[in-house]
């Protein structure tokens, strides 16, 4: 299989490349020196990046089809009948499987990770991956208030918790350690909260501030590719940016172990809220940007609201009930043995609501106000401030002050009094738009295939049909959401999949998982310890627990030798 | 206003999907572009010409187009789905979802309609003079934000659920409704000759007025005894029990009216 | 020689234990440990090949007769592609496997695709549409539960390890003495064995749970009862089961058949969840199904997440319509709409109401399935399949959504395929013949 992609105004700017006219040669699924022979296409006048890089969104699992389950009258939206290349969809907030994969695929993207995988649902996660197709595909595996975690840490058994989370990753083919409310979501097992970072953990001899830094300490004694990935304490709630700041501090005293960050502060803009109340609520993503600016081991995706009906879900059970009780509406909760506890309820971010216009200040104050693109990915947190058919609004957004204007004078005016926003001229050009949509992601992640067009990257790429050259995106925003909504071409595995906005070829797409190697008797010795918890606590076999390969599409075990022994 | 007449041929046993049996749909099209209008029995894409002979001629606007269904078509669906303005007259009986989805514009249905007529409707009148089936003027599945605007007025009997998750406009019953009548409601008003068991059940909002004596349930409670009240805008005449409801809710604001005298 | 099979998992009931032991002797299961008496005899007669469809039949003026597998996936594949309104019943007893591949087929013709859980747990499901879903896995129950309430469910007969694995006797983290750290309270119309064990027995009148419901949360949320006496039951117990809720630290309503099925049906569950979610205010409360067929719920989560519903889905117009009360399985064969059925793993002719049962006489109906059932008998087409969990590997989801790997034990009889491969090769034939 071999392919150019002609005369495009090519944005790599991982490799230095900011719009120069080039073509891209692909061959046997990656990018080449040059080829010859090979089919041609004309993108001249077009715009090509590296494929889309999703890093957090939730697309599969448990809790995503929870939500599915409870919101019928969410799949009367996007309904399309089967075609003679596609399956039947239907679904905004909480599309179906196909849906998913065809629909970040006409966004140009190529790759996503669904944001929380609870380990004893890891089967079913993977299931409904293979049922995503058109991209490559991940999983991050929960384990903020795991009982075997919690344990090891209170015990300062921190070899065994690195093996323990090495055969967890291996267990449940994730690929990066997850941590939701850390503690927060145990302590919802009696229907309670922790609300900071010293809070003990209900019947558990350890803090959120002891589990947070622990598992930093572990992903980065593991080596993994991608850092530890937090959803902090006190998601949502009034005033929350201290507890944020506090949990960002942390990252102070890891070291590192790859070129990366050492903290993903994952959908930020739900953890820099100020005020007291919700009637002073406002934006703290100044404090926020500037504890990232200063640190070179923080990175942070947005968690932009987007107006709009929308399906909140996350492995933060507590935060759920609180956010039902508050609307109303239903709710769905479910507690997973030793492990995490979702929750699911709808909400609507109202134009007319102050703190809903608040909060869509936020997200894009973080993104402005972060100097550095490589430090921001463009995310929703799908679909928790909007569903990801809203990314492209979101790009228009970060390109243009001017349509942030717009939005800002329809909004109640708290949205303007308890921001920054309307303040800040800063506007991306496109580079910056490829790295909060793929470069970053993929960096964060540990992904040295994905993100980039250099030679031996991954043959995945996005034309999108707009001409950088001519068009001036501050004023044409409107030409920008259109573009970034439908390519002109996707390009997955070297394969065009997506023409002119329409799927052309379904694809399945690579699960990666993460096989960190850990001393052979230490292995052995957690392992009495899992097995003594699955015979007296858990209500599976161990022996039916590990998700076996035969779930994942293309499998891809990416090897780390860990070095702990 | 213009007259378009659809005279029923034979039924598919299967059903007809009739979505395209709509003012907004005819409107502006001539005889022939309405035989052509697609329809579904079961899996087959099929003309409306192949089950309606069709006469007349529709308006320019929807506005301007009325629709006579000259018989009973009790197998067909989605007869008025979304409409926004115009007539449809049924000189019989129709089948599921009359209405759904109405915005605007009048249906009177001189038989009876099937279950889930005035689905999700959010204005304009639907008129039964026979019974309707379960669901009438209900929410779909999930949907909280029920019927929000105007008034479904049904002669004979309704099935169970009948103003389920009302959220605003009218419906009425003037015969008997079966158990549920106005299950999780919200606000509006619905109007009762009698009920079966379980009125006003998880109501939160609006009202309920019931012609004549029901078994209330238990978390409702008895608050006030009032004689020819007016009720969202209406005068009800007689004396009537107020109770309030659904005690089980949280902060509920329902009232169910019993007419006692 | 004998060969033992760990940690089996039993693909009979909900509760999908697996924990079974599988000896098997010369290819034939010899003797099964930990499982209770129905599961043992599911994998003992699973040998016992006098039970079993063998042979690929199709119905010939009047008669069944055998026939090559070809030939019976052909007649099959016509009669269903030549269908306008086909019904796919069935598919709460096999793999996820299958009924995905039941549910693209589904598609490709334009057909409804329903389950089991239209005659059991469909309100269930209906409920969560509007009241949500407040629930757990059982280790939840099992480490924490200090209050387990079953409604209108027996598990003694219809679950018989559900108490010793999940609920009553295991001994949790929390719960180390095990029974003795916990409250049993039943709440049914009559004193069933399950009943026997319970520290509580609520006897409610038949067809009077909803009221019950909202007498408790009425209670629940500080009201007064006006009234002595709601459902049979005196304000006093009402008042007691509900303090009872409202100061366990860790409680559990288990809810079965009885409560799905009785006047009200989806809305004893509704009420029933929101009861829980009133609890939650004061304390930790979740609420659960005891959902029977061993992969019911696999049916409702690979449908939602392919399709967007749980069951009862119409893809007459090529897209997912969801309504039950109009597409559900009984509904869809009362008003006499269908005109052919597909039905796998199940027995529709025993179980559904009897003018469902008329109309589907009067269709070409295909079978597929392990054994000989009233179904298979008038079947136009039948189709022997292998057994999921026993002869053939595959997913199942327990009735707490955990799903596990369903294993194989010994080979299915001699020329008999699993219901994945019979099916995909009906999908391939339809997709031709559909062009
Ligand atoms: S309780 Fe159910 S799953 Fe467990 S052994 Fe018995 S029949 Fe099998
Ligand atoms: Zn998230």
């Amino acid at each position: 299989m071999k392919l150019v992609l002609k005369n495009g105004y090519v944005y790599d700017p991982a490799n230095g490349v900011n719009g120069e006219k080039m073509d891209i040669f692909i061959e046997n699924g990656k990018i080449v020196e040059e080829v010859s022979g090979a089919k041609e296409i004309d993108c001249s006048g077009m715009l090509v990046m590296p494929g889309g890089v999703e890093i957090h969104s939730h697309i599969a699992g448990g809790k995503v089809n929870t939500a599915r389950l409870m919101r019928p009258e969410d799949h009367l939206r996007n309904v399309a009948p089967r075609t003679s290349v596609t399956r039947s969809v239907c679904g905004y907030s909480t599309p179906s499987t196909f849906l998913t994969g065809y629909a970040y695929s006409k966004m140009g993207y190529t790759t996503a990770f669904t944001a929380a995988l609870p380990p004893l649902m890891a089967r079913h996660t993977h299931e409904e991956l293979h049922d995503i197709p058109m991209l490559d595909k991940g999983a991050l595996t929960v384990m903020g208030n795991n009982w075997l975690i919690m344990h090891y840490l209170s015990e300062g058994r921190i070899e065994h918790a690195c093996a323990y989370a090495a055969w967890l990753l291996r267990a449940t083919k994730g690929y990066a350690i997850k941590a939701v409310n850390p503690g927060g979501s145990e302590a919802w097992g009696w229907g309670r909260d922790v609300r900071s970072l010293d809070d003990r953990v209900p019947h558990f001899d350890i803090t959120p501030r002891e589990i947070i830094r622990g598992l930093m300490e572990i992903n980065e004694r593991l080596s993994l590719p991608h850092s530890v990935h937090l959803h902090p304490n006190n998601l949502g709630r009034v005033g929350n940016f201290t507890t944020t700041l506090e949990t960002l501090e942390l990252t102070r005293d890891v070291k590192p172990s790859r070129e990366r960050q050492v903290l993903q502060l994952t959908h930020a803009q739900f953890h820099s809220y100020g005020g007291d109340s919700w009637r002073n609520f406002s934006s703290e993503a100044e404090s926020i940007a500037k504890a990232v600016n200063s640190s070179d081991r923080l990175v942070l995706d947005m968690g932009q609201v987007v107006f709009g009906d929308t399906t909140t879900m996350t492995a933060d059970g507590p935060m759920e009930y609180y956010l039902s009780s508050l609307t109303g509406l239903k709710w769905a909760n479910k507690d997973i043995e030793l492990e995490t506890a979702p929750g699911v309820t709808p909400f609507v971010y109202s134009e007319k609501s102050p703190v809903s216009g608040v909060q869509w200040a936020i997200g894009l104050e973080l993104a402005l106000l972060v100097e550095s693109p490589e430090k921001v990915m463009l995310t929703t947190d799908h679909p928790n401030g909007a569903p990801f058919f809203t990314y492209p609004k979101i790009v228009a957004w970060l390109m243009s002050a001017k349509s942030r204007e717009e939005v800002l004078e329809r909004l109640h005016r708290a949205a303007q009094k308890n921001t920054v926003l309307g303040s800040i001229d800063r506007e991306y050009g496109w580079s910056e738009i490829c790295w909060v949509t793929r470069t970053a992601q993929a960096r964060s992640l540990g992904l040295e295939s994905k993100g980039h067009l250099g030679v031996g990257a991954d043959a995945d790429v996005a034309v999108y049909r707009i001409d950088p050259e001519s068009t001036d995106p501050a004023r044409d925003y409107e030409a920008v959401e259109r573009a970034f909504s439908a390519t002109a071409l996707t390009v997955k595995g070297g394969e065009v999949v997506v023409r002119d906005g329409e799927v052309v070829k379904v694809v399945s797409g690579r699960t990666l998982y993460v096989d960190a190697g850990v001393g052979e008797e230490l292995e052995r010795e957690v392992l009495k310890d899992v097995d003594y918890y699955f015979k007296r606590f858990y209500t599976v076999n161990l022996a039916n627990y590990p998700v076996q390969e035969v779930y994942l599409t293309s499998p891809e075990a990416v090897k780390v030798d860990s070095g702990v022994r | 206003m213009k007259e378009l007449v659809l005279r029923p041929l034979e039924q598919p046993a299967c059903g007809l999907s009739a979505e395209s049996i709509s003012c907004d749909v005819f409107a502006g099209k001539s005889v022939e572009e309405i035989e052509a209008l697609e329809v579904y029995s079961g899996n087959r894409r099929r003309r409306l010409g192949d089950f309606f002979s069709v006469s007349g001629e529709a308006g320019d606007t929807p506005g301007e187009t009325r629709i006579v269904i000259e018989g009973d078509v009790p197998r067909t669906k989605w007869i008025g789905r979304g409409m926004s303005a115009g007539e449809i007259l049924v000189k019989g009986s129709t089948g599921m979802y009359t209405g759904a989805w109405m915005r605007g514009g009048r249906i009177l249905v001189q038989g009876s309609v099937d279950s889930f007529a005035g689905m999700m409707m959010s204005g304009g009148e639907l008129e039964v003079q026979g019974d309707a089936g379960d669901y009438l003027g209900c929410a779909y599945r999930g949907e909280w934000r029920g019927m929000r605007g105007g008034s479904i007025l049904v002669h004979g009997n309704a099935g169970t659920e009948a103003g389920h998750c009302l959220s605003g406009g009218r419906v009425t019953v003037m015969g008997r409704a079966e158990s549920f009548a106005g299950v999780r409601m919200r606000s509006g008003l619905l109007v009762l000759g009698s009920a079966e068991s379980r009125v006003g059940a998880q109501m939160t909002g609006g009202s309920i007025v019931v012609l004549s004596r029901t078994e209330m349930l238990p978390s409702f409670e008895l608050v006030d005894r009032v004689s020819s009240p007016e009720i969202e805008g209406v005068s009800f005449e007689g004396v009537f029990e107020v109770y309030a409801g659904d005690l089980a809710e949280r902060n509920p604001k329902g009232r169910v009216y019993l007419k006692v005298e | 020689m004998r060969v033992t099979h760990r940690d089996v998992v039993c693909s009979f009931c909900g509760t999908l234990c697996d924990d079974i032991e599988v000896d098997v002797e010369d290819g034939r299961i010899a003797e099964v440990r930990h499982a209770c008496r129905i599961g043992t005899t599911k994998f003992l007669s699973a040998s016992r090949h006098e039970h079993r469809l063998l042979k690929p039949m199709v119905r010939e003026n009047g008669r069944l007769k055998e026939v090559s597998l070809e030939e019976a996936v052909e007649r099959a594949a016509e009669i269903l592609a030549g269908a306008q309104r086909p019904l796919l019943y069935g598919w709460s007893s096999t793999s996820c496997e299958a009924q995905s591949v039941g549910i693209e087929l589904a598609e490709v013709l334009g057909g409804v695709i329903d389950n089991t859980s239209t005659v059991c747990h469909g309100p269930s499901t209906i409920a969560v549409h509007e009241a949500g879903f407040i629930s757990c896995t059982l280790g939840e129950v099992k480490n924490r539960a200090d209050l387990v309430i079953y409604w209108g469910a027996n598990p003694m007969h219809a679950h018989p390890r559900h108490l010793s694995r999940y609920s009553i006797y295991p001994r949790g983290y929390f719960r180390e003495r095990g029974h003795q750290d916990r409250t049993l309270v039943v709440v049914d119309v009559r004193r069933t064995d399950t009943a026997r064990l319970a520290q509580k027995f609520v006897r409610v009148q038949p067809g009077r749970d909803y009221e019950l419901i909202s007498a408790l949360r009425a209670v629940v949320n500080g009201r007064k009862l006006p009234m002595d006496e709601v459902a049979g039951v005196s304000r006093e117990d009402i008042e007691e089961l509900a303090e009872m809720m409202k100061s366990c630290s860790f409680g559990v309503l288990f809810f079965g058949m009885g409560l799905t099925q009785s006047p009200g049906r989806h809305r004893n569950i509704d009420n029933a969840i929101c009861l829980v979610r009133d609890l939650n205010t004061y304390t930790k409360f979740v609420i659960m199904p005891m959902r029977g067929h061993y992969n019911v719920v696999g049916f409702s989560e690979v449908l939602s997440w392919q399709a967007g519903f749980p069951f009862a889905v119409d893809f007459s117009k090529g897209y997912a319509w969801y309504n039950p009360g109009e597409t559900t399985a009984n509904d869809v064969l009362q008003r006499g709409e269908c005109d052919a059925m597909l039905v796998v793993a199940s027995d529709p002719v025993s179980n559904f109401p009897k003018p469902s049962v008329e109309n589907m006489l009067k269709m070409p109906i295909v079978a597929i399935d392990v054994h000989p059932t009233p179904t298979t008998m008038v079947a136009d087409v039948v189709i022997p399949a292998a057994i999921a969990g026993i002869e053939v590997e595959g997913t199942a989801y327990r009735m707490d959504v955990v799903p596990l790997r369903l294993r194989k034990v010994v080979e299915p009889p001699e020329g008999v395929l699993s219901d994945v491969e019979v099916l995909q090769r009906i999908l391939e034939r339809v997709k031709e013949i559909k062009g």
